[in-house]
């Protein structure tokens, strides 16, 4: 069976094409993740209202909220780009995943950092073996794993193939291990906080944190963005035209 | 299929003619959950609610430690590169490794584990949950180890990396598994916990062989 892709398909295939469009995207994502994330700052710091019951310690979440919602994206995002890179053996997908690995790692620590901070005044402590809070921290594990795959190679490409693979068996895994453990948090201690239910948000606080959302998304593309160029300048550096850039430059 | 089974008999023969690797895992096993009541308690009722966990934990460690060498002696003496350019297929290849495998390993750990339960003052209805818990996991257990086994089978320190890899992985397995054996201490019924832990080995049947035949792929072409 032969599937056509379209034509942009085949040309992000191409480490140069890939890098020019990239650096096109790149000035517009940086403008606009500065003006989200500026504006969503002052917006939930300053001017939201307090809530009722947390007072001012709830403003975490507009830091912690993104951070956990981008820690999943950028693991999906892997997933994607390390299928395609093993169905269509394309370094670019490849490199793409290995850039973004890291960032997903970070994003999950800072939701865990931020969460245990919002949690000591909440709840008095700075850890529960609460289930969005134990399958985060397995996702932190994921992340790692994926990571210490990548710098246990010395050949580049096999250590992503070899990541590939074993981010498309941890997607597999990660709604067996977020039911799995729901339930074993459910059958152990019956709700002692409930996370879960997020409270009705009057629109003062959730319009903030979605501007929040976005800008971080428009992060995530800048970073992903600007580390894949650099790991496609690093990788391509015998190839004609990064000696003709690096020419161009000096 | 008559692949399969030659593989099957080939590494159970090796493994006969090597009983150290058969026994090794078994003696980490009995000896970790010795450790437990030298360092919490000796008391029975300490005991007898940690054992269901700690059973488990033992479980998945000493297989863990056995799937480092699941395709090293194969690799390394070409095995595995003749296997590749042969027209068996590696599918086939992972899967008799792994069933043998949990042959000498999670299923010898199943029939040890009564004794151990007996040890840790389980008590007795439990002990029936632990057997058929262990039979049912154990077997996801290789499937997913011998992913990460394939993965790293080419590098020189892949002991501690496989670990890395696959430990958040078993996750799914642990918390059905021990949860099984709770139920059971508490009497209550496991049917559900065995069914999910069957669905979850079936599940892995089905891929985790082809993740295996595409991990040794690339250790291969490495």
């Amino acid at each position: 069976m032969k599937i056509n892709m379209p034509r942009w398909f085949y040309q992000l295939a191409s480490p140069k094409w890939s890098y020019d469009f990239m650096g096109i995207l790149l000035p517009w994502f940086a403008t606009a993740a500065l003006l989200l994330l500026g504006v969503g700052f002052v917006w939930g710091l300053v001017f939201a209202p307090p809530d009722y019951q947390q007072g001012n310690s709830y403003r975490i979440i507009f830091i912690h909220v993104p951070s956990a919602i981008l820690a999943q994206s950028c693991f999906m995002l892997m997933a994607v780009a390390s299928g395609i890179g093993l169905v269509w053996k394309m370094k670019v997908a490849h490199i793409v995943a290995k850039s973004a690995a890291p960032i997903g790692a970070s994003m999950t620590i800072i939701a865990l950092a931020t969460g245990a901070i919002w949690g000591k005044p909440t709840w008095g402590a700075w850890w529960v073996w609460d289930a969005r809070l134990t399958s985060m921290l397995i996702l932190l594990f994921l992340y790692v794993g994926i990571i210490a795959l990548y710098s246990a190679f010395s050949n580049k490409s096999s250590g992503e193939q070899a990541a590939a693979i074993l981010t498309l068996v941890g997607l597999v895994n990660i709604p067996i291990i977020k039911y799995s453990v729901e339930w074993w948090n459910t059958l152990h201690q019956p709700a002692t906080f409930t996370l879960t239910k997020k409270p009705a948000m009057p629109p003062e606080m959730w319009l903030p944190l979605l501007v929040m959302v976005l800008g971080y998304y428009c992060f995530f593309a800048f970073l992903l963005m600007a580390r894949t160029r650099l790991e496609l300048l690093e990788r391509e550096n015998k190839s004609s035209w990064v000696i003709a850039l690096i020419n161009e430059k000096i | 299929m008559s692949f399969f089974v030659h593989t099957l008999q080939r590494d159970l023969l090796l493994a006969f003619r090597n009983r150290n690797d058969i026994v090794n895992p078994l003696a980490f096993f009995v000896i970790v959950i010795a450790l437990f009541p030298l360092a919490v308690s000796p008391d029975a009722s300490v005991l007898s609610t940690i054992a269901p966990g700690i059973i488990w934990v033992a479980a998945l460690l000493a297989t863990l430690l056995s799937m480092d060498g699941l395709f090293k002696n194969d690799f390394d003496d070409g095995t595995l590169e003749q296997v590749l350019v042969s027209p068996q297929s590696l599918v086939l290849l992972a899967l008799g490794k792994v069933f043998s495998h949990w042959l000498m390993s999670g299923f010898l750990l199943a029939l040890l584990s009564p004794l151990l339960a007996v040890m840790l003052f389980l008590p007795t209805q439990a002990i029936l949950a632990l057997v058929s818990s262990l039979l049912l996991g154990t077997p996801t257990l290789s499937l997913i180890g011998a992913i990460g086994a394939g993965l790293t089978v080419g590098l020189r320190k892949g002991g501690v990396l496989i670990s890395l890899l696959v430990l958040p992985l078993y996750i799914p397995v642990l918390i059905f598994g021990a949860g099984a054996v709770q139920a059971g201490v508490m009497g209550m019924p496991i049917a559900g916990y065995l069914a999910l832990l069957g669905a979850i080995m079936v599940f892995s049947l089905m891929f985790a062989p082809f993740a295996v035949a595409a991990a040794l792929k690339l250790s291969i072409r490495n």
